[in-house]
């Protein structure tokens, strides 16, 4: 990817600008709804949006995206990340209406350890949304090459490969791509041919008209590379979607909230439900974040994402915990 | 093939041979006498190792210890020596040094990471 900045758009009918938009990233942490209709980006924060009572109208569709959940992580940046995990989930348990179902993109655990992965599950027990669909983080495939990820999460969904697969709902096309596998020294995440391969062939019969939405755990933009916060193989996945008419990729990795749109696409990362990151290039390295104990919640979120048939853009709401 | 290390023993070797089929290096602190005539030790920290590169004599055993609070692996490029298993924090994992070679290694969790070892009889 050529631009590192993970900033483009700037002016729109919100009278958003650049700076207005760098405000908003800021708001991010406190909860944004943003809305993107041919790249024209409009933003409101949760605030203002419960006192106008303006949600959006009635969706086609509504799911949520949780993220790097670090089960069995337990230093000073979050002691008890099961807690915060449980306290995710009321808040889904929360909403007026429920989300059609999860998407989880990646770190379920610390260590890829069964215990971990026991807790997760049995914790995930309490939400009322059932249906969740997985990819797996670097830290969940740590010494099996995602083996045992692959036999708990995505026996529903018959992952191909290392565990990539696609879905239907709504008229929205799915995409759930692992690129967390079979990483080269000193290279980024990677797709690999065989993901890419498929990928081109999974879209080919698909009309531009569709909706896509791809998951996946590293970014598939160039955030940071230096602290290897980006895909070395994106484009080559990307070019094979852009004559769709609206992309919406997500990814976990990087605990926080960041967003990109270049035309019909937008890129966003969620915030974890464990621990922040610093944004990227503060600080010495990429690793947990430690923020004052009153200041963490604010720090850790989901996202709720809803697609309303006909409009060409999928809103994409951040939510914290506090 | 295992290159077998003078010193090392039976169990260590079999250990190596059944989890890698083959290996330059073998698990450590297996030494006959219960001694090792070097540490050599690196440092993970900041999402690096430290030193970058080391240089060591066959036989000498080879310790990394993780000082971050993210996890990290060491692993051998083109799988020469045993990898380690995610080493939380302040976690050791160590290799004795096998036949004289360069070896690329790296963190599989964070790739950015590599490192070398130089081998010297």
């Amino acid at each position: 990817m050529k631009d590192h900045n993970h900033i483009l758009h700037n002016v729109d009918s919100d009278g958003i600008d650049r700076r207005g938009f760098l405000k908003c990233m800021a708001w991010a942490g406190t909860g944004v709804l943003w809305t993107v209709s041919g790249g024209v980006l409009v933003s409101k924060t949760l605030a203002q949006i419960t006192k106008a009572g303006s949600l959006p109208a009635v969706t086609d569709l509504s799911f949520l995206q949780i993220s790097d959940s670090h089960i069995g992580f337990s230093k000073d940046a979050n002691k008890d990340v099961t807690e915060t995990f449980r306290i995710a989930l009321d808040r889904i348990n929360a909403m007026p209406t429920q989300p059609a179902f999860l998407l989880h993109t990646g770190d379920i655990s610390q260590l890829s350890k069964p215990e971990e992965f026991d807790t997760f599950d049995q914790v995930l027990k309490s939400c009322k949304t059932k249906d969740v669909f997985y990819v797996p983080g670097e830290h969940d495939v740590i010494n099996d090459g995602g083996k045992l990820f692959r036999d708990r999460y995505l026996k529903s969904v018959e992952g191909k490969g290392s565990g990539w697969y696609s879905f239907n709902k709504n008229g929205v096309h799915f995409i759930g791509l692992v690129n967390v596998l079979n990483l080269q020294a000193g290279g980024l995440g990677q797709l690999g041919d065989e993901q890419l391969e498929w990928l081109e062939d999974d879209v080919k019969g698909l009309s531009a008209e569709t909706p896509i939405v791809v998951f996946a755990h590293i970014p598939l933009w160039a955030v940071y590379p230096k602290w290897g916060w980006g895909t070395d193989d994106s484009e080559r996945a990307l070019g094979y979607l852009k004559r769709f008419g609206s992309l919406t990729v997500l990814n976990g990795h990087i605990h926080q909230v960041l967003r990109k749109v270049e035309g019909n696409v937008t890129f966003h990362t969620a915030m974890s439900t464990a621990f922040p990151q610093p944004e990227p290039g503060k600080g010495p390295n990429p690793g947990p974040l430690k923020v004052p104990a009153e200041k963490l919640r604010s720090m850790l979120g989901l996202t709720s994402v809803q697609y309303k048939q006909g409009k060409s853009a999928l809103a994409v709401i951040d939510s914290n915990l506090s | 093939m295992i290159t077998p290390t003078p010193g090392i023993k039976t169990t260590a070797l079999l250990c190596a041979i059944s989890l890698l089929n083959f290996s330059l290096f073998a698990l450590a602190g297996e030494m006959k006498d219960g001694t090792i005539a070097k540490q050599n030790r690196i440092e993970i920290k900041d999402f690096a190792f430290d030193p970058q590169k080391i240089t060591v004599k066959s036989g000498e055993k080879i310790t990394w210890i993780n000082r971050d609070g993210e996890p990290h692996t060491v692993v051998s490029v083109g799988k020469k020596f045993q990898r380690s298993p995610g080493l939380d924090t302040d976690q050791e994992f160590s290799i004795t040094a096998g036949a004289p070679g360069t070896y690329e290694y790296f963190c599989s969790v964070h790739p950015k990471m590599t490192g070398t070892i130089v081998v010297e009889k």
